[in-house]
């Protein structure tokens, strides 16, 4: 695959060391190119790339607030068709509490009035910009701020959400899953979500060293296992049909990507195996 | 060619609005704004707007693509009401900030609970920090009036503040009356293509909506302050402007019989025709009357409103909302701003008939004011059983 050199998010950004996201919206770019404008929710991407008088943004960016950028991005896009910059491709960026929980109806608009966008959602699994509290994103058994293990919890007892699915419900013709970790997956996914007609949406899996509590030279091998155990799954919905865009030659246990991670680290072997289960089941019902 | 027609405060908007051609039109319907958003919906489908219409699903994102599409430098229209102005409070501040210059219809409504459809003026008073400029019209006529001019006002390179064109609903919104409606060429002589000056573009690329530390941020509201105050004469510019081409006088504040006036009112909105009646009969009669209506609650034109009222004995200020606890909002900052001696009256909430009689009856109490009356007065306010 010929990877663009040209980069569109400068470097120097106050991103923690190992940030997933922030290789995601950097892949996610090089593949859009110049003329593309970029519409973020409030979250960690919007802090960290906009200090002002700083910017990280070598394309047009605007940020309104947090539960809104599905609304922003737009009237962004209608406004370009009004002045003829059909060419223009609008992106925008989210976490996953600005997609799956406070955004959902801002993004559920957006999808299903046809806007001709793209939605990422950078999705690491927690409210990181506020320190860690749990979303609808966040899976079963992880112990965050708001929804801690202690003596009488084992942590969010709650299924993530699946905003992929619910994107799919609403009949756009692309949805995709990705993770940071299988790059040219993820970007193949991007330029497709580019010429597609119509809204795209792609579920983007990535790692948050500080939120999920991990060394930061980890954060690829992070998002391998997530996807290498059945945790995250890689595909695509295009015009309606289903596909896996990557399958693990042999799966591995979930416990080697749980035993990762800190935010784990206190589940039992009765919680552990609820996981692998449902891991299980999902990944039977897909053949992976 | 201008042409009379029969219409209502919503017609009125959305007239306004078709002339004024923006090119992106986010709306949500409420009661009793729906009507501007059908209007502008048929002359979109008729091909006489050339904008596009999004049908949003909430007024937040009928202002958050408000929002975007300035963001994107376009034009901008959307309406709403009430509960929908409410919902859009966040990004009201927002679209404030970043110095977008949307215009906005919004129909006068209480606010709930308990639920009310009906009209007072709650709703935009309870918005009066976000940084948007409030124009209260008293009929249709000034509806039209209003947002024609509200756009060259906030798209001014020394505003750049978003404008609030408010119409009592139901009394304005849904009641039809003659309105002078301006030709297209008129529109197009008095009004410029609007020129953003920050905006997406590929060819320059730019960051809006940046997020900002201590530094930055007292500067960024301190220059809001600045291009409020100065839009003061701004608006005074354009009105002229406006009475040159379309031979209508405005000015951010109306003096009807104030100069030799010993009792002025001071009101805004629908209920200043009332009280032009009311006067007109208390002068039969003798009585030194007269009525201030503020046209621009922001900006705040308290050097015109002191200017107009100094001479009086005693003012009346009539609020068709409340801030429990101390009163009417405008009665309180006329207070505030001026050494005047006036009292204050909470009136037609939640659409609660205001009667020439009462009108009479709030000149009598400024007139003759006891402990009682000196301060906040309820009118029309059923007696306990």
């Amino acid at each position: 695959m010929d990877i663009p050199e040209k980069e569109f998010l400068a470097p120097g950004h106050r991103a923690c060391a190992g940030c997933g996201a922030t290789i995601g919206v950097r892949l996610a770019l090089k593949m859009l190119g110049e003329n593309t404008v970029a519409v973020s929710a409030t979250g960690c991407l919007e802090v960290i790339t906009t200090p002002y008088p700083e910017t990280s943004w070598k394309i047009p960016w605007i940020h309104v607030a947090f539960e809104n950028a599905g609304a922003v991005a737009s009237g962004v896009e209608r406004a370009l068709k009004a002045q003829g910059k059909d060419d223009v491709t609008v992106v925008a960026f989210a976490g996953d509490g600005g997609t799956a929980d406070i955004g959902l109806q801002s993004l559920s608009g957006a999808m299903e009035r046809g806007h001709n966008l793209i939605y990422i959602c950078y999705d690491n699994e927690a409210y990181m910009n506020t320190g860690v509290q749990r979303s609808g994103a966040t899976p079963y058994g992880a112990s965050t701020t708001t929804s801690p293990h202690g003596k009488e919890s084992f942590g969010e007892n709650k299924p993530k959400k699946n905003i992929p699915m619910i994107m799919a419900a609403h009949g756009v013709p692309y949805v995709a899953t990705a993770s940071i970790s299988y790059p040219e997956d993820f970007m193949k996914k991007v330029q497709k979500a580019k010429e597609i007609e119509g809204p795209a949406y792609i579920h983007l899996h990535q790692p948050c060293t500080t939120g999920w509590g991990y060394d930061p030279s980890k954060t690829i091998e992070l998002g391998r296992l997530a996807v290498e155990t059945g945790s995250w799954l890689l595909y695509e919905i295009e015009e309606g049909e289903f596909k896996i865009t990557y399958r693990p030659l042999e799966r591995k246990p979930v416990n080697v990507y749980l035993e990762a991670q800190k935010r784990f680290k206190h589940l039992a072997d009765e919680e552990k195996e609820k996981i692998q289960n449902y891991v299980d089941q999902v990944c039977a019902e897909l053949k992976i | 060619m201008s042409m009379i027609k029969v219409i209502s405060a919503n017609r009125a908007i959305a007239e306004a609005v078709k002339m004024c051609k923006p090119e992106v039109v986010p709306v949500f319907p409420i009661t009793p704004q729906t009507t501007i958003s059908e209007y502008l919906a048929q002359f979109v489908a008729d091909g006489d707007l050339r904008a596009e219409y999004i049908m949003v699903e909430s007024e937040h994102s009928s202002i958050s693509a408000a929002v975007g599409a300035s963001g994107a430098g376009v034009r901008t229209f959307t309406a709403t009401s009430s509960q929908g102005l409410a919902l859009m409070h966040e990004i009201l501040f927002v679209a404030a900030g970043m110095r977008t210059p949307i215009v906005m219809g919004n129909a006068n409504r209480a606010l709930s609970a308990p639920l009310s459809i009906w009209n007072d003026q709650q709703d935009s008073i309870s918005e009066r920090d976000t940084g948007w400029m409030q124009f209260f019209a008293e009929n249709a006529q000034e509806a039209l009036d209003f947002v024609i001019q509200a756009y060259k006002i906030s798209e001014d390179h020394e505003v750049l503040l978003p404008s609030m064109v408010c119409v009592d609903g139901f009394i304005l919104t849904h009641t039809v009356e003659p309105v002078d409606i301006p030709s297209q060429e008129d529109v197009d002589k008095f009004l410029p293509p609007y020129e953003p000056i920050s905006y997406l573009d590929p060819k320059d690329p730019m960051s809006l909506g940046t997020f900002t530390d201590p530094d930055y941020y007292m500067e960024a509201r301190h220059d809001m302050e600045v291009a409020m105050e100065g839009a003061k004469d701004i608006i005074r510019r354009v009105n002229k402007e406006f009475e040159e081409v379309f031979g209508r006088k405005y000015d951010l504040v109306e003096k009807y019989k104030t100069e030799d006036a010993e009792i002025i009112l001071i009101a805004m909105g629908s209920i200043c025709g009332t009280i032009k009646t009311v006067i007109d009969r208390l002068r039969e009669k003798g009585e030194k009357v007269g009525l201030l209506k503020v046209i621009s609650y922001r900006p705040f034109p308290q050097e015109d409103i002191y200017e107009a009222v100094k001479g009086a004995r005693r003012i009346a200020v009539l609020d068709k909302n409340i801030s429990f606890g101390i009163g009417g909002v405008l009665f309180n900052e006329i207070k505030a701003k001026m050494d005047v001696d006036a009292s204050g009256f909470i009136l037609g909430l939640g659409g609660r008939e205001v009667s020439p009689d009462d009108i009479i009856g709030i000149v009598e109490k400024t007139r003759n004011p006891t402990t009682e009356t000196n301060q906040i007065n309820w009118i029309g306010l059923k007696e306990e059983e």
